[in-house]
């Protein structure tokens, strides 16, 4: 299939590229890149007045699958993720059961092979069923094909654990990310400890129970010389350390969560569940924190941590409500709300942010349109205004927290190795 | 029954969101209530053919008890449902309970939950009023309000009067709608507690804090002395009991300093010897009986405003005279 991608503003900060131009894919790959070109293709896209990006690479994704395909499936999960531009996810391996073993891999690979619409890289668990105790076996989760290893919903409280659980890693050449949370801290809270916890009556998970956890996970990481990746970085303190640890030359990434830079906790003054996350929502001055670490390159990446719940988990009482929401068909349009259109990114640096930067992290090799390049491309109609809808989600699950609220930026096409995967068509009765 | 002045509000989740207006409305109501009350025949017709379920997940004698009493008064039906006997057990979400009792044409629910936050969700979806009846740590409004109902009742005005609340502030529904409910009215604030009882950022609800009780009775018109709850299986640190009576306890000895007509409240159930002495309770300073009197004029308020706010309770205007 040819597809002639014409007069977009292609954004490629990996070839330092941010300039009206043609973009020509064929056989699976970008074939060419120039200012005009005069070819027939079997598809025209006129991308004058649009965004035209790599694929996104999501390296924060809940797919549920295996074990709760009532909240979402591979299949499902993958055709939000082309909704939203996202043409690579890294699957959490907090599935039932957990990917911590070679057959457990094997059993996801098979049904990615499947069914999945979006490329899907697995992660595996660090530790057995996740419970912080017994390293997996790393090698061996490696050879299964898993590219990352992590507990994610759970850190590893115990030290000599995560010691030798990244001695391994190191040797396997394997990237670790770091759900960053000392349970003994954060115990049952549900929201962020401070004034809001306090006028809700809700039990607070203070801070610190993330910046201590950032801060001794990147203290393993020197002393064991594996690299890690910190997850949904949610507070001010952990930004500060993270970027005092990439001043001393540490090995250390780290991405958040387009809510972070979005909401604060400001937003659950009606106990509405859809902002029940873990780490929790924080304050303005954290919010400011989280967009000037993504400025300063403290943060490399973002991640959705798209985790869909069932109504049945999330239309109960706070306190008893699951954490998360689901994030793969917003996160760009609340990059482009949030960030381009408030001036605290430049278009190049959200393509950084989204594309070259995890693709880096991951060593997955895409990210970039480099002729030659893999062909998966988002292209974006950055001025085009819509209001987050639940029943327009390809997800299974509806627990945004972006819902009523109206984004800037949709995406119009999302091409995956050279094949146009998604096309935006607007509702016919609108 | 004629309305003082306004007031649209289906539901009373908490005070926090009130006017001044509307918290005035309600105190207003309640005076003429209270002459209902007081009266041989302590019934009108206000809510006659309406049905109020009290719908209580917590145990609770006398706030139940109390808005029973103010829905009898005001000559609707009432029915009680508490966790052990409904369907909660059976594993029901709290919304279909919600929904089933809505089904059955009920008016008013009025509700009691250990979760902060579930009155204001169940009041979101029901078209019936909700009353939240105390949520988790949240909000107790209707207890605010006859606290605030007894001190104007005493005082003759809020406005520029100073109220201090001790103890576990951190915990207390009481407490937060109190803050709000007074805060808004004029009044001065003071919560008192030791440190691990104090929630942060508390001063944005506009009080003053101290961890000295001396400090909270020195200039108080009253003090409103929380229930200690030390049988708590919170997890959280907490007190000795012993050692809060010592540091917290309000004592003869400790009132002595205090002005001598301050205003003694507590919400009960009272712990006799932890966070008040007995001859305290009893003694000249005691308001507590009055407050529970109080409640059941300001529950019929409450009642009888939410239900002729909402049009859902009487779409045919049948019970207007």
């Amino acid at each position: 299939m040819k597809i002639l991608i014409r007069q977009g503003r292609v954004v490629d900060p990996a070839n330092d590229t941010d300039e009206v131009r043609d973009i020509f894919i064929d056989k699976g790959v970008v074939a060419e890149s120039a200012p005009e070109i005069k070819k027939g293709a079997d598809t025209v896209i006129e991308a004058s007045g649009k965004i035209v990006l790599p694929g996104l690479i999501d390296m924060h994704v809940h797919l549920r699958e295996p074990g709760r395909e009532d909240k979402e499936t591979v299949e499902t999960g993958t055709r939000a993720a082309l909704c939203g531009g996202v043409t690579t996810v890294l699957a959490m391996p907090n599935t039932d059961p957990p990917m911590d073993s070679v057959e457990n891999v094997r059993r996801l690979s098979g049904i990615v092979r499947k069914t999945a619409a979006a490329r899907v890289l697995i992660s595996g668990a660090l530790t057995r069923a996740r419970r912080g105790e017994e390293p997996v076996v790393v090698q061996e989760l490696k050879k299964a094909g898993v590219v990352a290893l992590t507990d994610d919903g759970a850190s590893v409280d115990n030290i000599e654990v995560m010691k030798e659980v990244l001695l391994q890693a190191r040797e396997a050449g394997l990237l670790v990310i770091c759900h960053c949370e000392d349970k003994a801290l954060s115990g049952r809270g549900v929201v962020n400890l401070g004034y809001m916890s306090t006028c809700l009556g809700l039990r607070g998970i203070p801070r610190e129970a993330e910046s201590k956890r950032v801060e001794r996970d990147i203290e393993i990481s020197g002393m064991t010389g594996c690299p890690v990746h910190i997850a949904h970085v949610s507070c001010r303190e952990s930004v500060d350390i993270i970027w005092r640890a990439k001043q001393k030359q540490m090995r250390v990434t780290a991405e958040t969560a387009p809510h972070y830079f979005s909401l604060s906790e400001e937003a659950l003054v009606n106990y509405d569940t859809n902002f029940k996350i873990n780490p929790p929502l924080r304050t303005v001055e954290d919010v400011a924190a989280i967009r000037g670490g993504l400025k300063d390159g403290a943060i490399d990446c973002i991640a959705s941590d798209h985790a869909p719940h069932t109504e049945n988990e999330k239309e109960i009482e706070f306190d008893r409500a699951a954490f998360g929401v689901v994030g793969l068909e917003t996160q760009l349009a609340a990059g482009v709300t949030e960030l381009v259109d408030k001036r605290v990114l430049t278009w190049s640096q959200l393509a950084e942010k989204f594309c070259v930067n995890p693709a880096r992290i991951l060593g997955c090799g895409r990210g970039h349109l480099k002729v030659g390049a893999p062909a998966d491309v988002v292209v974006i109609d950055p001025a085009a205004s819509w209001t987050v809808r639940g029943e327009d989600f390809a997800s299974k699950s509806r627990n945004s927290a972006f819902l009523g609220r109206t984004l800037k930026g949709r995406v119009t096409h999302t091409i995956r190795d050279g094949q146009v995967v998604f096309t935006y068509a607007p509702a016919a009765a609108a | 029954m004629k309305t003082k002045s306004a007031w649209t509000r289906k539901d009373l989740v908490g005070l926090e969101p009130l006017t001044r207006e509307e918290l005035g409305t309600v105190l207003a109501t309640a005076e003429s209530f209270k002459e209902v009350i007081g009266r041989t025949v302590k019934k009108v017709p206000a809510l006659r053919g309406k049905t109020v379920v009290n719908l209580f997940y917590e145990p609770s004698t006398r706030t139940r008890v109390s808005f029973e009493v103010a829905a009898k008064r005001l000559s609707a039906d009432v029915i009680n449902i508490a966790t052990e006997e409904s369907s909660v057990r059976k594993g029901e979400t709290l919304i279909d309970t919600g929904r089933n009792i809505e089904a059955l044409k009920v008016d008013i629910i009025v509700v009691r939950h250990n979760c902060s936050g579930a009155a204001a969700m169940l009041a979101r979806r029901m078209r019936a009023s909700v009353i939240n009846a105390g949520d988790g740590w949240h909000e107790h409004p209707t207890q605010a309000l006859l606290d605030m109902f007894t001190l104007k009742e005493k005082l003759g005005r809020l406005d520029g009067i100073r109220v201090s609340i001790v103890g576990d502030i951190a915990h207390s529904r009481v407490a937060r709608s109190n803050i709000w409910g007074l805060t808004r009215m004029g009044a001065q604030v003071t919560v008192c507690a030791p440190p691990l009882l104090i929630p942060p950022g508390i001063e944005r609800m506009g009080v003053r804090v101290t961890h000295k009780i001396d400090e909270a009775l020195d200039g108080a018109d009253a003090i409103n002395v929380l229930r200690m709850q030390f049988e708590r299986d919170s997890g959280d640190a907490f007190p000795q009991q012993l050692e809060y009576f010592k540091t917290y306890g309000i004592t003869v000895e400790r009132l002595k300093k205090a002005k001598k007509e301050i205003l003694v409240m507590h919400p009960g159930p009272i712990n006799r010897g932890i966070e008040m002495a007995s001859d305290v309770a009893d003694g000249v300073h005691s308001v507590i009986l009055e407050q529970v009197t109080n409640g059941i004029a300001v529950r019929m308020a409450v009642l009888f405003l939410v239900a002729q706010a909402n049009e859902f309770i009487d779409p045919k205007g049948t019970s207007k005279k």
